[in-house]
């Protein structure tokens, strides 16, 4: 099993040396959403609004952390079932997202659609929510605090581990 | 007749420690049969997922982080003996008071919204439980209790099969639920399998399958070959551990049955994910 460490914003020379089965350990800046956050973004993409978050180049984590204890930089982090957010994932590629992370399969439109974008899908472990918390170095709510744990957070993450499902 | 009376702080106690400790434990029988796989797997990757998801048992007590973000709907099969009052609030409020409390006070995520379909407001507390009460003979009450994510549940499934099906079609259609489950499921996958009854029932029957606790066997010894003959042929399916593939799909399936009508052999499969929290209390 090969491992890359990988500083997030992913770039060309890191994203050619990603193959399906590797382990990727993740440093930098990734955006939460879930499927409310998702129906949002949408709606404004949909509306010909400008969307608040840069989704250029950037990195999505389909994940709604639990609140952070007092003392502790976050609280329980870990994936959502990615298939959720396939209806919506195109028109967010279309706009320059590089990196997704959840759980499970896609579907085959979305596949296609990553590998013919040069994104990836990295499949993260579900369930392991102690392990995944230890990689966090900040949480911060960053839109939509009304949605709770489906707003948008920003995490700063250092070494997240998370396997390439598709490249 | 002698009454027994139970004050409604015992039951919140009992409900409010039995949410914080599996907020942090799985059935205490994950954990080794994650350790005989790790023995048994050559592969590294899946290796890896292996020793992830047995570190991460081991780091949630010592953390007080919850095993799993999603701490799901809490889930409550009540049974209580005929010859006991509870002194206070009925049980379901005294339940939801434990859980709301517990919520606050161990930092679990809101996971509920307010209703389905028109107003997804979040009701920030994690309440309203699920409660399922059946009165039985006795003076005590047992509850059993846990917590279910979103991500397994929505794989779950329930078919009104023909009354005609053999066994072999009931495997076949537990089969086709798992495989289409894959990797969204989080298996390994703990099976709840309910048989017969009706519509409602069957599912039930499903779900209070779950919590029988892992490695033991239906009472009926058909039934009791047929979850381990499920099982097998589970593990067969190539899924694997977070869909890494391997032969370790499920940890364990337990069958519920009951009557039916003369038309009817309904089935249903809820799927629990590995990260199997659940307790049973007997005050």
């Amino acid at each position: 099993m090969i491992i890359h460490r990988i500083q997030l914003p992913l770039n060309d020379s890191d994203y050619y040396k990603l193959s399906i089965g590797d382990k990727v350990l993740l440093s930098g800046t990734v955006y939460t959403a879930r499927d409310a956050a998702h129906k949002k973004l949408i709606a404004l993409v949909e509306e010909g609004s400008l969307l608040p978050i840069d989704l250029s180049n950037n990195a999505i984590f389909y994940c709604g952390p639990s609140p952070t204890p007092s003392g502790k930089v976050c609280g329980a982090i870990g994936p959502t079932t990615s298939s959720r957010m396939d209806i919506y994932t195109i028109p967010l590629l279309e706009l320059g997202l590089k990196v997704m992370i959840g759980k499970g399969e896609r579907s085959i439109e979305v596949y296609r659609a990553i590998q013919e974008d040069k994104a990836v899908y990295l499949s993260c472990l579900g369930g392991v929510s102690a392990l995944l918390s230890q990689s966090i170095v900040s949480c911060e709510t960053f839109l939509w605090p009304e949605l709770g744990a489906e707003a948008i957070h920003r995490l700063i993450v250092k070494d997240l581990p998370a396997y390439v499902a598709i490249v | 007749m002698n009454i027994r009376h139970i004050n409604e702080q015992v039951i919140y106690d009992a409900v409010y420690e039995a949410i914080k400790h599996i907020t942090y434990h799985p059935d205490p029988a994950v954990e080794p049969l994650l350790r005989d796989a790790l023995d048994n797997e050559c592969d590294e990757l899946r290796q890896d997922v292996l020793c992830s998801l047995i570190n991460n048992i081991e780091l949630s007590p010592d953390s007080s982080t919850p095993l799993c973000q999603d701490t799901g709907t809490l889930v409550v099969f009540a049974k209580i003996g005929n010859r006991c009052v509870i002194d206070g609030k009925p049980l379901e409020t005294i339940i939801n008071y434990a859980l709301r409390m517990a919520s606050s006070d161990l930092y679990l995520r809101a996971s509920i919204v307010r209703d389905p379909l028109f107003n997804r407001t979040n009701t920030s507390d994690n309440s309203p439980s699920i409660v399922h009460t059946r009165i039985v003979e006795g003076s005590k009450i047992i509850l059993k209790i846990a917590q279910k994510g979103g991500g397994a549940e929505n794989m779950s499934n329930l078919r009104m099969m023909l009354p005609t099906c053999n066994r072999q079609d009931i495997i076949d259609f537990i089969l086709e639920t798992v495989v289409e489950a894959g990797a969204k499921a989080c298996p390994p996958l703990v099976l709840g399998i309910g048989i017969g009854g009706n519509y409602e029932q069957c599912a039930l029957l499903a779900k209070e399958a779950l919590l029988s606790p892992i490695g033991t066997r239906s009472s009926n010894s058909d039934y009791a070959q047929l979850e381990q003959d499920i099982l097998m042929q589970v593990n067969n399916t190539g899924v694997g551990a977070q869909g890494m593939g391997g032969n370790l799909t499920a940890l364990d399936v337990h069958i519920l049955h009951a009557p039916c009508h003369i038309a009817s052999l309904p089935v249903a499969v809820n799927i629990q994910c590995h990260a199997h929290r659940h307790i049973e209390l007997e005050i």
